[in-house]
């Protein structure tokens, strides 16, 4: 824990990348294997499932504090994260003792909680709550709320551990993928020099991510080097068919096998050895369906019948990154294309995202205008000559959205924010007209500067109208101009409607409360929008 | 009855002395707690302020007017009260205020600490009816560590810095804290640090009060092209971020301030580091002065109010929050 404890420090105190992995280095190169697998497994994001409630460690920090509940529900919501405030209201520690190892720690204290009954409990986290300081203390209540966020992403991870190994990130990354245990085992083959013909037939690869095109199509260079393909508004999954079985994983490395029996019916005629990049897509005959559609799927372990009938789900391929038990990751997008084509002549339940013809630059943005109507949310470039990289790579895939919808909605209430934001109103819910009302469309987090949310704060704070809770009302005034991807009808919004990543463009300072939208201006999108049966 | 004192004008106002406490906005007569700029405005006919102080509170809001220095602990008549200035520890030449009169006696912080500081005469407790508290770090996160830690975590960071031959670039309040920063690494530090043009001024009204500070030499008066490989550079917030720190290559920067206990707070801001130093007293320091103060009720001003009057209501004592602030937004908007 010691350990753990000196490298989140260090990772803490720096913001420089290079810092960073240094220290990353440093500890995975000396660490016990265990307490290396733990920390491999924490730092890319990894939980143990939440082992206490939250409500009981408010209770239990208050009394072993001395301070009401109350106080300690209005310093959370000033600190913004519970770990650190708990961690910050406690006592000092009794004792200077050697804390257990992070293995030691996870697996004899942490994880024996879920077996332990509400007294035991109790008594094993005052315990450690008496034993621990400092970091410790602050990163044990992390592992014991679930989140851990420490300003590493899991690419840093991915490269320290590379160096220490002595080999390419993207064996390291591949290696992570799939589901493994944090054991002794784990690290000792993460971090061995071999390669990689051990890896379970169940693990994906690590996916390619596009980057948003920032320049104009032209300047990437000759258009016949390059294939078009429409950005479909789906869940980006791996599909898998090794040793006579298959496997659905998202992006979010979430295992998703059950859920979509229709893929995997679709799948299993696909030859062995032979793994797909694709979309899974709410699909009726030959259109898409709304993505709201996917969503009522996505949340169902086991659909039933009338699941199954009312939102139908295919899988649209668009990439082939392992042919005949080879990973073919490294050759050109073109000759995976025919290995693509290939592996689906003998899976014909699967659907083929089609590249989209185009015979110069220009006729990009006329394609992409009409994407909305397609039911895509834009185009994706791919130079035809690239690999399939790892991560979000830029240079070679490209995606370029349609134009978001937007509208000018009034500021109405505010709450504070968690974590970096902690302590600051940074999350916002923004109103239009609705006769001589305000009514709530839209919650929003992100889109402004640091000094605009400063200000903001700063202004809120001096013109709260009332308080419920975290949240206050405040006067409206300010009117900020909001984009969003989509629109829905939704009966469980007093508005009559759910937008879809709603955020914020600009702070509009020359308009008055007046000239905001009104919600039939958003409800004509509703009607006028794409809305397929 | 009346209040003896009431907010006003950005700060407070006694009708029975006819003079403001601390006032934003131009008054006749106006007693001032210290000289930062949330409580020393110029503009005033008339300036009260404790003798220490009168240095800084004439660099700060210029010498037009009139300035009455005062010694701590010695009563003077204003109207129809006598009013005392007491040592507040928050920065050299701070106060709190005692204020007598036939309705009762009451006792106004500006801003105060309890920790000790080598620029400044230890904050003195006085016996008042009414307490009028700041309330800037009023939560129980905020506890302060021992400072002589603290010095020793900035003298680790900056021998790190030397060891790897980057520049150290400490932010801080340029009044009070810098000073008290310099004061705590004399004797304990090889000079000269580096300071920021903001702070050159100040510094140097210290110096000639007697402040024994480490050797310090303005940023402007280092060579051209100089990169401040392993040196100390002394900074206000407002130069993190700004053209200014091109000079230092590869710094890490650190933020000496109370808020710095919230790790939000630092990561937000892009600091390497943080460390916490303030001049305000913390929450067992604001609950204990209430205690050394032996008031009957207490009013939290100048910040987060609500919990501290919250935990002394239920202590059983008679506890308000009151906002200055909203006094000068309405004489504003009326």
């Amino acid at each position: 824990m010691r350990a753990f404890a000196r490298l989140f420090d260090r990772l803490d105190r720096t913001t420089a990348t290079n810092a960073k992995v240094e220290a990353l280095v440093d500890y995975f190169g000396t660490a016990d294997p265990a307490d290396a697998a733990w920390a491999v497994s924490f730092l890319t994001g990894r939980r143990i499932k939440r082992l206490v409630n939250t409500r009981e460690l408010r209770e239990w920090a208050a009394a072993a504090s001395g301070l009401p509940l109350w106080l300690v529900e209005d310093s959370y919501e000033h600190v913004g994260d519970l770990a650190e405030t708990l961690h910050l209201l406690l006592p000092p520690p009794d004792t200077g003792g050697a804390p257990p190892n992070l293995s030691r720690m996870v697996n004899d204290h942490l994880l024996a909680l879920r077996e332990a009954d509400d007294d035991q409990r109790r008594r094993a986290v005052l315990d450690l709550w008496r034993q621990l300081d400092g970091s410790e203390r602050f990163l044990f209540n992390k592992l014991l709320t679930g989140g851990f966020r420490v300003g590493v992403s899991k690419r840093l991870v991915t490269r320290a551990l590379a160096e220490v190994a002595g080999v390419d990130s993207s064996l390291i990354a591949h290696r992570l993928m799939g589901r493994w245990q944090p054991t002794a085992e784990f690290f000792a083959a993460l971090i061995a020099a071999k390669s990689d013909d051990d890896i379970d037939p169940a693990v994906p690869y690590p996916f390619f991510l596009a980057s948003p095109l920032d320049n104009a199509a032209e300047t990437l260079g000759e258009p016949d080097e390059w294939q078009a393909e429409w950005k479909w508004d789906g869940i980006r999954a791996q599909l898998i068919r090794r040793a006579g079985q298959t496997y659905v994983w998202s992006r979010g490395e979430d295992l998703m096998n059950g859920r979509f029996p229709e893929i995997e019916a679709a799948a299993e005629p696909l030859p062995d050895g032979c793994v797909l990049d694709g979309e899974i897509m709410a699909w009726r005959g030959d259109q898409p369906l709304p993505f709201a559609l996917l969503q009522r799927r996505i949340g169902r372990k086991k659909p039933g019948a009338k699941s199954l009938a009312d939102a139908p789900v295919a899988f649209l391929a668009y990439d082939c990154l392992e042919s005949d038990g080879r990973d073919i990751r490294t050759r050109p997008l073109a000759e995976r294309m025919e290995r693509l084509d290939h592996a689906l002549r003998a899976a014909p339940g699967l659907l083929r995202s089609r590249p989209v013809d185009f015979a110069d630059w220009d006729a990009l943005p006329a394609l992409r205008a009409g994407a909305r109507e397609r039911g895509v949310e834009g185009l994706m470039l791919k130079r035809l000559g690239s690999p399939y990289r790892v991560g979000r790579t830029r240079g070679d895939w490209w995606k370029w959205k349609v134009e978001p919808y937007t509208f000018d909605g009034v500021l109405i209430y505010a709450q504070p924010g968690h974590g970096r934001r902690s302590g600051l109103f940074t999350d916002y819910t923004f109103a239009v007209h609705d006769g001589e009302q305000l009514v709530p469309v839209a919650k929003a987090y992100s889109g402004l500067s640091q000094a605009e949310i400063d200000r903001l704060d700063r202004w809120i704070r001096g013109h709260t109208r009332e308080r419920f809770g975290p949240v206050r009302s405040v006067e409206p005034v300010h009117v900020f101009e909001l984009a969003f991807e989509g629109i829905q009808a939704s009966a469980r919004h007093k508005s009559g409607i759910a937008l879809r990543f709603p955020r914020i463009h600009r702070w509009r300072e020359d308009l008055a409360v007046t000239d905001a939208d009104s919600l039939s201006d958003l409800r004509r999108l509703l009607d006028g929008g794409r809305q397929p049966a | 009855m009346t209040d003896l004192l009431v907010p006003d004008a950005g700060g407070l106002y006694c009708a029975a002395g006819d003079f403001w406490i601390d006032p934003l906005r131009p008054v006749p007569r106006a007693v001032i707690t210290h000289a930062h700029a949330d409580h020393a405005r110029a503009g005033a006919g008339e300036y009260f302020s404790a003798r220490d102080g009168l240095p800084v509170l004439t660099h700060r809001v210029g010498e037009s007017g009139r300035f009455t220095a005062l010694d701590y602990g010695a009563p003077f008549e204003l109207g129809q009260t006598r009013v005392t200035l007491f040592p507040a520890g928050h920065i050299l030449g701070s106060a709190t205020v005692r204020v007598e009169s036939e309705t009762g006696t009451w006792g106004v912080s500006g801003d105060f600490k309890r920790a000790s500081d080598p620029t400044c005469r230890a904050f003195e407790p006085f016996a008042c009816d009414v307490w009028l508290s700041e309330c800037t770090f009023g939560l129980p996160v905020y506890r302060w560590p021992p400072t002589h830690e603290v010095i020793d975590d900035i003298l680790d960071w900056w021998q790190g810095c030397r060891d790897a031959g980057r520049p150290a670039v400490l932010f801080c309040y340029a009044l009070g804290k810098a000073q008290r920063i310099l004061a705590e690494l004399h004797n304990r530090a090889a000079g000269p640090v580096w300071l920021h043009g903001a702070m050159q001024p100040l510094t140097e009204v210290y110096r000639r009060q007697g402040i024994e500070m480490v050797a310090t030499r303005p940023v402007s008066q280092a060579d051209k092209g100089y990169r401040f490989a392993g040196d100390l550079v002394v900074a206000p917030p407002s130069a993190a971020g700004s053209p200014w720190m091109r000079r230092f290559p590869r710094h890490s920067a650190g933020f000496v301030s109370g808020w710095m206990r919230i790790r939000g707070h630092r990561r937000r801001r892009g600091y390497d580091r943080g460390f916490v130093l303030s001049d305000h007293a913390d929450w067992p320091g604001l609950v204990e002065t209430v205690e050394d103060m032996r008031a009957r009720r207490v009013i939290t001003i100048h910040g987060s109010g609500e919990a501290l009057a919250g935990h002394l209501r239920e202590a059983g004592l008679e506890a308000e929050c009151w906002n200055l602030r909203a006094s000068l937004q309405a004489a504003r908007s009326a």
